[in-house]
């Protein structure tokens, strides 16, 4: 594509009002470290670039005892020092820390990862967990999308070409809740994730399970929100037992293929063994919380 | 040298000439020259892995608008099958052209078929697109197994196999066959108590130097073209580029660039003969950039290579025999290391009987290129593999095996010569003393231990120093500087002249401003172009006593040289070397002192590594938690640069031993030819890499200089394939120890 035209509108309407144009294809920026790469294919497709850093409310975040709102082009630099954050959704933080490099993640952010929509996105799994709402907004209003019927394919969202991810909110979890995210790669960073794991589990004070939620990433055209390995979990005390039953409910739900970064059998028994360990991490957590 | 030299510079930890314009972005690299006019050159690759070109037509392409030449084989003038110096060896210049630009056939996916310069990039990457071939698409033989088939497809049906008495009646992929031998191997295995036998694999990896090949060209029709260019041997990209241009070598002159990276894999040209036909037949200057997917499917990678290998040991732990059958890959054309693996799998060890089989096997990959001790490391990871497993047949520790049967000087190699002085016995025993052997393993940690031996080269280099008017002077080499080279031969120079390093500027000169000198490689530089230096500097330190003793009317032989200054013995006087250069006027002209070797003796370096791993026995996933390696450096020039090399070579050995490798598909297409994906270890993925450097002179350099560049990265594959082996309980046979193939290992013990 070769990008003739830079939009930085000022408001949600503004930037609603350029996604209508129909003279060219336009491209919706975050932190642009999909896109730029993307600007430089064979194809010379002129594109126009809507940057939505300038418009109110995309860089910043709430956190209250409704929950969090988050600005979607916040970049997970910024995001990853928020502390309060870090000590509500731990997981959530660590998945955004797991993006490309530290100069990468001065620029990328929670909503492009969404949107980009890669099977392999770290963000997506710890969200879906988290039971992360996409607020969209378009020219005949808002509307609410979990993230997990967000995605829709490879590269693909729900989102019509002249609606706008507004906000991501998420509920406050209950007390005696947390999360973790673990992904697997061969090397220590700036890879992509072979498998990847989000799990949130509430534990009662007496440390029974009483709500989970396992999603799983880079084994299926999508991230799955996994209820069989959630329930694995549900009614026990995240023991042993459970934590096998929820990696064999992983195992089962995945459907990966097998690529250059690792074969479908080999992605089908990871992603179990990282529920186990993100499930036990997140109870431990649970454990430390009031 | 009997006695320990003392030394003013050597061995100290200077701060390297390079390194300024490295780290503030001023050096200049092969990507860097522009030139006024200059056009843009790209290539056409091959989709298929083995095709026959059945018709090639530019007429379209040379049509359009913005277009300035095109080049296909057609350009190259009649190339013979004489072998011509490129790079590490004597390579069939036939094949060299056929590799730069296909003719009748393709050989693998992404081999160049024909090149565009356009006045811009857009334009000759859309006029690639208006180029018309026809292929007869072929069977690609994507291993050895396949290659080797008697039926299998032939990808040159003129090629018979070499190294028979008599010649095949059919052709073959196997392109020869070599086979070293000494002793009596039958005899020698009915004598063991203990015989291990087994096959093993490695993978196609690639350099993974981080500069892509590139240059700027200019042509000319009246005197001199230029090329710059990233190389390690500017002095063999003319060879080879006059060669398949037919031009006489004083026509052109080849600049070598700062260099980001070879390895071994910058000696052989890809770009530069198409760019100089590109620029011959537009009169421009043309630039060329390889993308890095273009690096990793079309330069060449290391050989994969499978083995078989058989050891046996006497329960006293005396080695009695070692066999082993070599098969490499060539990739496209024939040429792999298959004959140096042979020569190099069992030297490390002083066993009388030996024998070895190696195969060099075209296959429908890209023209393998040399990679730090080509051949080495994949013949004597397996020998290593093999040796550490009959230690622990045998109950004795691994260290203790090698030490009992080392090489050492008057050993029997099985390739001709006995070794001379060399520091195998030296580097296991520091091995067995360093803190890294003696710490105890974990529950779950593994260990492996490797040797490994490279011959190091020597051969020609030429070096002028040329003094200034005020006593400072410029080093003139030929040799590109890969490892901080430059460092070594401003300390050499300083310790024969007396002077202060600053005073002494080392530089590259193009091919125009000094003599022929051999590339960058054999670990052969600091040892040969660092013998040219001395010669050079003595040749200085000679003049400037002869100018002191005019200036002092006395004889030269009254004149000593001490500390920078020329010293009257005969009476009273002293004079620094910039006093003396500051009267050269009045003495008889300038002075510049040279230094032409062709230099023999070579000392080997042998290497020794240890290496611990954890496995996580859910994933497979590898860490290597500690790593010492250990060579001897004969003596260690620039101490840093030394550990450097070390930790260089055992980084790049480790990362074939756990993720490096070519993933192809079934049509022979590279599915990670890029960094995401050919996973080369980052700097998280190592621990500190201990080094031991170990001194055993070599008598047949000045300061008892060894190589360092290579022997380094021969002991990873097999001390982190056996260490991971030991952690997880199985024999490993097959690398890399990628996750999913560990994992399988693991299970497949139960």
């Amino acid at each position: 594509m070769a990008v003739v035209d830079y939009q930085a509108p000022q408001s949600i309407e503004d930037a609603i009002g350029i996604l209508q144009k129909t003279d060219i294809k336009s491209k919706v920026m975050a932190g642009g470290t999909d896109l730029i790469i993307q600007t430089k294919s064979q194809t010379a497709d002129p594109v126009r670039v809507v940057d939505l850093k300038h418009i109110d409310g995309m860089m910043s975040y709430t956190l209250d005892d409704g929950g969090m709102s988050l600005g979607p082009a916040m970049s997970c630099a910024e995001f990853t020092t928020l502390d309060d954050v870090k000590a509500v959704y731990p997981g959530l933080s660590e998945s955004a820390y797991l993006i490309g490099s530290t100069q990468v993640q001065g620029r990328a952010s929670i909503g492009g990862n969404l949107c980009n929509a890669s099977p392999a996105a770290d963000t997506i799994p710890a969200l879906i967990a988290n039971g992360a709402q996409c607020v969209i907004e378009g020219n005949n209003g808002e509307r609410v999308v979990a993230v997990e019927d967000f995605v829709t394919g490879v590269a693909q969202n729900c989102m019509a070409s002249d609606e706008l991810l507004k906000r991501i909110s998420m509920p406050r979890p209950a007390p005696g809740t947390s999360d973790a995210y673990l992904r697997f790669i061969p090397r220590t960073e700036m890879d992509i994730a072979v498998a990847g794991a989000g799990v949130s589990v509430t534990l009662d004070s007496s440390g029974k399970c009483t709500a989970a939620r396992v999603a799983i990433g880079a084994v299926a055209v999508t991230a799955l929100l996994v209820r069989e390995a959630a329930e694995a979990l549900i009614g026990t005390a995240v023991d042993e037992q459970a934590l096998d039953a929820a990696a064999a409910a992983a195992s089962a739900a995945a459907k990966p293929i097998t690529d250059r970064r690792g074969t479908a059998e080999y992605r089908t028994h990871v992603v179990g063994v990282l529920v186990k360990r993100a499930a036990k991490i997140a109870a431990e957590r649970a454990r430390g919380v009031k | 040298m009997s006695e320990a030299k003392k030394f003013n510079f050597i061995g100290q930890r200077t701060i390297r000439p390079d390194g300024h314009d490295k780290v503030t972005g001023k050096a200049n690299y092969a990507a860097d020259l522009s030139l006024p006019g200059m056009i843009w050159g790209k290539i056409l690759r091959s989709p298929h892995a083995h095709a026959k070109i059945l018709k090639l037509d530019t007429s379209r392409a040379e049509a359009m608008s913005g277009v300035m030449s095109v080049a296909t084989f057609d350009d190259l003038p009649s190339v013979s099958n004489e072998a011509i110096q490129s790079g590490e060896g004597a390579i069939d210049s036939l094949d060299l052209g056929r590799n730069v630009l296909a003719r009748d056939k393709v050989l693998y996916h992404g081999h160049a078929i024909a090149a565009i310069a356009a006045k811009t990039v857009a334009i000759a990457e859309k006029a690639l697109e208006l180029i018309d071939v026809e292929y007869e698409v072929l069977t690609p033989v994507l291993d050895l197994h396949a290659a080797m088939k008697a039926d299998a497809p032939l990808l040159h049906e003129d090629m018979f196999t070499q190294g028979y008495p008599e010649q095949p009646e059919k052709p073959s992929n196997i392109a020869a066959r070599h086979e070293l031998k000494m002793g009596d191997v039958e005899a020698g295995f009915a004598e063991a108590d203990v015989i291990v036998e087994r096959d093993f694999v490695t993978p196609t990896v690639h350099q993974g130097y981080i500069e892509p090949h590139a240059c700027t060209v200019s042509y000319n029709t009246e005197g001199q073209s230029m090329v710059w260019c990233s190389t390690q041997g500017h002095f063999d990209v003319r060879a080879s580029t006059a060669k398949l241009l037919a031009m006489p070598l004083g026509n052109l002159k080849v600049i070598a660039s700062e260099i980001g990276g070879g390895f071994g894999g910058k000696t052989t040209v890809y770009l530069e003969p198409i760019a100089l036909i590109l620029s011959r037949k537009s009169g421009r200057p043309v630039k060329m950039m390889m993308d890095r997917d273009e690096v990793f499917r079309a330069s060449g990678p290391a050989s994969a290579a499978r083995l078989t290998v058989k050891v046996g040991g006497k329960k006293d732990g005396t080695i009695t025999a070692m066999q082993t059958s070599i098969a490499y890959e060539a990739g496209a054309f024939k040429g792999s290391p298959a004959m140096i693996g042979g020569m190099t799998a069992f030297t490390p060890y002083n066993c009388p009987n030996v024998y070895c089989e190696t195969f060099d096997v075209v296959v429908n990959k890209p023209k393998v290129a040399a990679y730090r001790a080509p051949g080495a490391p994949q013949a004597e990871f397996g020998a290593e593999m093999a040796v550490s497993e009959l230690a622990e047949k045998l109950g004795i520790d691994p260290v203790d095996l090698r030490l009992q049967n080392a090489a050492k000087e008057g050993t029997q190699t099985v390739y001709g010569p006995k070794l001379k002085a060399v520091g195998l016995v030296e580097c296991l025993e520091a091995a067995k003393n360093s803190p890294h052997y003696k710490t105890e393993l974990k529950e779950g940690e593994g260990r492996g231990i490797a040797s490994g031996f490279w011959f190091n080269i020597g051969g020609q280099s030429s070096v002028t120093i040329n003094m200034n008017p005020d006593g400072t002077g410029t080093i003139v080499e030929g040799s590109p500087d890969i490892g901080g080279s430059r460092a070594s031969m401003q300390m050499m120079a300083s310790e024969e002249l007396g002077i202060p390093l600053n005073d002494l500027k080392p530089i590259i000169g193009d091919t125009e401003s000094i003599p022929y000198n051999q590339s960058t490689g054999g670990s052969r530089t600091t040892f040969a172009t660092g013998m040219a230096v001395i010669e050079a500097a003595q040749d200085v330190v000679h003049q400037l006593k002869e100018r002191a003793a005019s200036l002092w009317n006395v004889t030269p032989d009254q004149v000593e040289w001490r500390d920078g200054s020329a010293i009257n013995t005969a009476g009273e006087g002293q004079m620094t070397c910039a006093e003396i250069c500051a009267k050269c006027e009045k003495t008889g002209g300038q002075i510049s002192g040279t230094g032409n070797v062709n230099a023999r003796g070579a000392g080997p370096s042998f290497a020794v590594h240890v290496c611990d791993t954890k496995v996580d026995m859910e994933t497979g996933k590898v860490d290597v938690i500690r790593y010492t390696a250990i060579q001897d450096a004969g003596k260690a020039i620039h101490p840093s640069y030394v550990e450097g090399q070390f930790q260089g070579g055992a980084a790049q050995g480790i990362g074939w031993a756990l993720n490096e490798e070519y993933v192809y598909n079934d049509d022979g297409v590279m599915e990670n030819a890029g960094f995401l994906d050919y996973r080369i270890p980052l700097a998280s993925d190592l621990p500190m890499i201990d080094t031991i450097i170990v001194e055993v002179p070599n008598n047949f350099h000045p300061y008892g200089v060894r190589g360092v560049g290579e022997s380094g990265i021969i002991p990873p594959l097999a001390a982190v394939g056996y260490s991971v082996g030991d952690a997880i309980g199985a024999n490993v046979s097959e690398l890399p120890c990628s996750p999913p193939r560990v994992l399988k290992l693991i299970q497949e013990k139960g």
